[in-house]
């Protein structure tokens, strides 16, 4: 048509490259140390995609059914998320947030932990209760270990010889040797155990026990039960609080674990036992995360369908963002 | 044999039996028993019935849910070192039901299971020493001028689901009520636990009629629900241990108010839709071992087994007593979210109760905001200071 016309479509378009290499030069100085979290929600067959610089929901990946337990694989480049309906392991493809694979894993799968090397899932399967093996490069099951009723919380130590699997019906972790599959041992914990953390250096096994309103401390070496950490809310009553998520910092000094209908997280001094603080998070606070820098804590909210973002130095929750319909749990990728 | 020699006698058995017990646990597990009791011809489970799974209502036989239990205990009795197995018992009478519990005593079972009515359950409790846990009847009188010692309430009580209910129609502040009531005993028996709740819960009773169910045009006034239904009220509740009359009341009331009860919204203590807390496992893995749906009763009698596998996996080297008293002090899983355990005057279990209009949970009782001094659970059904058992236990 006319000059002008032309000089200013080259213009816009021109005008539009530098924009667009601006803002990719900003998304890669973003990623170096973006935060951004992932929240599986088990109504929505979805993860929350949440920006922790902003602290507001950005986006939402479609997954296979129920999604529940979600964890970043070795390499840092996936997500896997075990979905209890659809009996599959979804992986999500962290640079372009899309499925790419769906492992089989059989009925009602709830919690998974994987090999040191990456190469082995272990995932609880609430429908035939047991703990089953999967091979992920050719996603074969390679055994399956019997269990006592609705395993959940699975752990594998850090030479990956041993994993631990809680028994919600029957109050047992289960300590299976990985080379044999077999069962080496149960140890009688709380009533209705859920999940753990281990210390860093190895040595002690940490099992939230839900309708036990506390934690049981185990030696790894032994399995014996070396304490049991009791938890009190003031204007809760035992019967209301009941601890689900755990995590705790990497240098092993501090734990964090929700206390589910009590709806506070509880921050405990590792070394002495003792809880230091309790932060208000939301409706039965159940899953926890920590980003690497150990300053923010994500608490899922199972009843009020929400995420809480705590400020871990201070104490005190920043923001709490609506995150879909039955939130289970966060991950942080940074 | 003069009682007192009796009593001489059977003190002198039990040191053997323990010996005889310690020799076996170590070449074995620990083997406890425990035996149900059971209706021989029982009318509850006829086809008919059955097939209309009335809220509430059996749908099969109790002894499905207690081996549900027991089996999925096993992992954990064995990690104890114990076993615990179920032996099933009809009984076509209370005299019967009375000699089939002495015999259960006299071989050395753990505890008895009774799913009769209140006469041969009291019977059954009267005849022996031994833990005796109700599985289906939900008579007051039970637990209160008539409660015993040893006597345990799985079952919900009337009182229980009438509680429920008045404490939701106070959180929906739906005071008026209409009472329609049955023509059975039982049904009058019912209605003035009812009326006792509402009045707790200072909720108002507009009217009490009796209702029939009838096709005769000259008991129109008994039986039709427009004509039954008539005047200003918020909610409708109707006491119907029957459940046909009730079944049909819903949408068919003179005006548009929700019918509570025996039917519309129900107080049961459990129902197969509930999916919150793990429910749903249990759920399907009761339907896996029993092959049908679950339902409220079934899930007392799983809860029963799942108590008394807890007890011995307290106290796995027994002696017996030491299981009892796990039984009567320890905290039982029903996958709820609360811990339950039962309530030291009546030997009532606590629990919550669900609300269903037999689709899905509506809610679930003490309602939110609903406090207790020592556990909200203790809202629900009498409360250790109207001491209505006298008998300490």
């Amino acid at each position: 048509m006319n000059q002008r016309n032309g000089r200013r479509t080259t213009l816009i378009a021109s005008s539009a490259r530098v924009a667009r290499a601006a803002l990719a030069t900003l998304l890669v100085a973003c990623a170096a140390q973006a935060q951004v979290a992932y929240v599986s929600s088990e109504k929505d067959h979805a993860l929350a995609v949440i920006d922790l610089k902003e602290l507001a929901v950005v986006g939402s990946v479609p997954t296979c059914k129920r999604p529940r337990h979600l964890v970043q694989t070795p390499d840092r480049k996936q997500l896997m998320v075990a979905c209890g309906e659809s009996g599959q392991l979804d992986v999500i493809d962290l640079a372009t947030r899309k499925s790419v694979r769906r492992v089989d894993v059989g009925e009602d799968p709830e919690a998974f932990d994987l090999s040191p090397d990456g190469k082995t899932l272990f995932i609880s399967r609430e429908e035939d209760a047991e703990l089953a093996m999967v091979d992920l490069a050719s996603g074969k099951r390679i055994k399956s270990v019997e269990v006592g009723k609705e395993p959940e919380g699975v752990k594998v130590s850090a030479d990956g010889k041993t994993v631990y699997v809680t028994s919600e019906v029957a109050s047992l972790v289960h300590v299976i040797d990985v080379a044999s599959g077999k069962v080496v041992k149960n140890v009688p914990v709380g009533k209705r155990p859920r999940r753990f953390a281990l210390t860093p250096d190895g040595s002690q096994l940490w099992v939230t026990n839900e309708l036990g309103a506390s934690v049981t401390v185990l030696s790894t070496k032994d399995h014996s039960v070396i304490d049991t950490i009791k938890f009190e809310v003031k204007g809760a009553r035992s019967s209301d609080i009941t601890p689900v998520g755990i995590t705790m910092t990497a240098d092993g000094k501090h734990a964090f674990v929700a206390l589910g209908r009590a709806n506070h997280v509880a921050f405990i001094d590792v070394a002495s036992r003792k809880v230091e603080k309790l932060v208000l998070a939301g409706k039965r606070a159940w899953g926890v995360t920590l980003n690497k820098a150990q300053d923010r804590l994500l608490v899922v909210n199972g009843l009020s369908d929400d995420l809480t973002i705590i400020d871990v130095p201070a104490a005190k929750a920043l923001k709490t963002l609506p995150v879909g319909r039955v939130p289970y749990a966060a991950v942080i990728v940074e | 044999m003069t009682p007192r020699r009796m009593l001489r006698a059977r003190s002198m058995r039990i040191p053997l039996g323990l010996a005889l017990s310690a020799a076996a646990a170590l070449a074995q597990a620990a083997a406890f028993k425990v035996v149900l009791l059971h209706p021989a011809d029982d009318s509850r489970l006829e086809r008919s019935r059955v097939e209309r799974a009335y809220l509430g209502h059996p749908t099969g036989p109790a002894a499905d849910g207690v081996a549900a239990a027991l089996k999925e205990a096993k992992l954990e009795l064995e990690a104890a070192g114990a076993s615990l197995t179920l032996e099933l018992q009809p009984v076509a009478s209370t005299t019967d039901a009375k000699a089939a519990a002495q015999k259960a005593e006299k071989a050395g079972a753990l505890a008895v299971l009774t799913d009769l009515n209140a006469e041969a359950t009291l019977a059954v409790a009267d005849a022996i020493k031994l833990p005796v846990l109700n599985l289906s009847a939900a008579d007051d009188r039970l637990r209160q001028q008539d409660c015993r010692a040893r006597l345990y309430h799985v079952a919900p009580s009337e009182r229980m689901r009438a509680d429920a209910l008045a404490q939701t129609l106070v959180a929906r502040k739906w005071p008026q009520v209409l009472l329609l009531t049955g023509p059975t005993p039982a049904d009058a028996q019912r209605a003035a636990v009812v009326q006792a709740a509402l009045k707790r819960y200072g909720l108002k009773v507009t009217a009490t009629k009796p209702f029939k169910l009838s096709g005769d045009p000259r008991e129109r006034d008994l039986a039709n629900p427009l004509l039954l239904t008539q005047g200003g009220h918020d909610v409708v509740w109707v006491v119907d241990a029957d459940g046909e009359f009730a079944r049909s009341l819903p949408y068919r009331t003179a005006t548009p108010r929700p019918v509570v009860g025996d039917a519309g919204l129900v107080a049961v203590a459990w129902h197969a839709q509930f999916d919150r807390y793990g429910a749903p496992q249990v759920s399907r893995r009761f339907f896996k071992e029993a092959k049908r749906p679950i339902s409220a009763p079934d899930w007392s009698a799983w809860l029963a087994g799942k108590a008394l596998a807890a007890a011995v996996v307290a106290a796995p080297k027994g002696p017996a007593a030491a299981v009892h008293r796990a039984l009567a002090e320890g905290e039982v899983d029903g996958s709820q979210g609360v811990p339950m355990s039962f309530r030291a005057w009546d030997g009532q279990l606590r629990q919550p109760l669900l609300l269903t209009d037999g689709q899905g949970v509506i809610g679930s009782a003490p309602i939110d905001g609903i406090l207790h001094p020592k556990n909200n659970l203790d809202t629900v059904g009498a409360d250790a200071p109207e001491k209505l058992c006298k008998v300490t236990r």
